[in-house]
């Protein structure tokens, strides 16, 4: 069983419908034992990244480390993204999973001399695909996805794709079956779909 | 690169399409659900459903709606209309939306853009502003907030609400302007840059569309992030895809879909 993740950060609906119509099994839930006993697990998240802290109150984030540790595939997506870092500068107090080292920033107020505007939305295009991701696999390069965040995780040699916006932020990470995307693969038309065809094929 | 957005607005009443795609030759249904699917395999970037009736009797249709057209569709899906309070926006988000937009609702009582935004995020709230330029100081920032299909003024200032929009949590703005509204003479570039530049968040231009040009102007001179096309297929333009292509060689930053 596919375990969704729900910490109360925003709505669930559309992740769920996405992976549903893909053919996926899903349950949401808010319990250690279900994650710990998960096929696959999958955090999304779009909102505060303090709305994480949730997942250390209800004991999911041991859980998940056991889980990850026993290999299941585990996707996070926005926020779920972010928690997978040692933590955000949005919420100090809230420790990510730390699975990945640094912390996510807000984007700067200018870039190379220009006003940045953030949040960061819209569609924009997948650039430096890592060779031999499974995540990102017959994903083209240049491919479009959509962002809504304020916040991004920098890059670094688990980067599986990046995107350009006040400079390059990891789009994608990936690191054996610990995944991550900062789009939402739920609203990203065939794109998206075909990244969620991927994770639940792993 | 970060792409301008081609929102693709379906105005509904009783469940229906009622207006703006009906002359399109590719599109003869008017049924919600069927047109947002096409639109979006035309390329439009996101989708937005405005219930223009949005009275009490028709909210469960508009939810059934909803439903339905949030189905099958993966492109960001936008739903306004009628809601007045953070459980009209929980009912229209379970449905299937992943933004509500508000107008009235949130000028007849602002905290609800803060309820809604404390719930399901920033990025889920659009406040819509409907919107015509002063006759008398100045036509920009004396350009006033109407209510009520541009009916009814607030005295309010279009750029202040604006940035008040977006302090207590707005996550983009949809900007109508009256007076370009159903002109086909272009979108008010004027307008839609001073809210541009007075907010940080995404601002989305309405009203006024006419032909291709009119789109460059807006996200040139206008510096509006995203553009709403209701009737730009009354023009010669076929699909969003048709008209993303000419914004492209435009040298508009465009999604362009196979």
């Amino acid at each position: 069983m596919i375990q969704v993740i729900d910490y109360k950060a925003g709505n669930l609906t559309s992740v769920l419908k996405a992976l549903n119509y893909l053919g996926a099994k899903t349950h949401v839930t808010q319990s250690p034992d279900d994650v710990r006993g998960a096929s696959k697990i999958v955090l999304p998240g779009v909102g505060h990244f303090r709305a994480t802290q949730l997942l250390h109150d209800l004991q999911l984030t041991e859980a998940t480390r056991e889980a990850i540790a026993r290999g299941v595939p585990f996707l996070g997506i926005c926020v779920g993204l972010q928690w997978l870092y040692e933590g955000s500068t949005e919420a100090e107090a809230t420790e990510g999973l730390c699975h990945f080292g640094s912390k996510c920033e807000r984007f700067p107020a200018t870039y190379a001399g220009a006003e940045l505007k953030s949040p960061h939305v819209g569609w924009n295009s997948l650039e430096d695909i890592r060779e031999g991701s499974r995540l990102l696999k017959n994903v083209a390069p240049g491919s479009f996805v959509y962002y809504t965040h304020s916040w991004r995780a920098p890059l670094s040699a688990d980067t599986a794709a990046s995107t350009f916006y006040g400079g390059k932020f990891t789009a994608a990470v990936e690191r054996g079956n610990v995944m991550g995307v900062q789009f939402h693969p739920e609203k990203s038309g065939e794109t998206g779909l075909q990244i969620l065809r991927n994770f639940l094929e792993l | 690169m970060l792409t301008k957005r081609i929102i693709a607005c379906l105005d509904v009443r009783g469940g229906r399409v009622v207006k703006g795609i009906q002359f399109v030759d590719i599109i003869d249904a008017g049924d919600p659900a069927e047109l947002a699917h096409r639109h979006a395999a035309l390329g439009a970037d996101e989708i937005v459903l405005l219930d223009i009736t949005a009275t009490h009797e028709g909210r469960g249709t508009l939810l059934d709606t909803v439903k339905r057209t949030a189905g099958e569709l993966f492109i960001p899906f936008t739903v306004g209309g009628g809601i007045r309070s953070a459980e009209d926006a929980a009912a229209v988000f379970d449905a299937g939306a992943d933004k509500v937009s508000i107008n009235s609702s949130a000028i007849a009582r602002p905290e609800l853009i803060g309820e809604i935004g404390s719930s399901f995020g920033a990025q889920a709230v659009i406040v819509a502003i409907d919107a015509r330029r002063a006759t008398s100081g100045d036509a920009i920032k004396d350009a006033e907030v109407y209510v009520s299909g541009g009916r009814k003024p607030t005295g309010l200032k279009v750029v202040e609400w604006a940035v008040e929009a977006e302090q207590r949590g707005a996550g983009e703005i949809l900007l109508t302007s009256m007076d370009s509204d159903g002109t086909r003479a272009g979108f008010d570039c004027e307008l839609t840059a001073a809210v541009s530049s007075a907010v940080q968040i995404p601002v989305i231009a309405s009203g006024g569309a006419g032909n291709a040009q009119h789109f460059v102007d807006v996200f040139k001179a206008g510096k509006a992030d995203a553009a709403l096309a209701a009737s730009i297929f009354h023009f010669g333009v076929t699909s969003s895809h048709g008209l993303k292509e000419e914004l492209a060689a435009a040298g508009i930053s465009m999604r362009l879909t196979s």
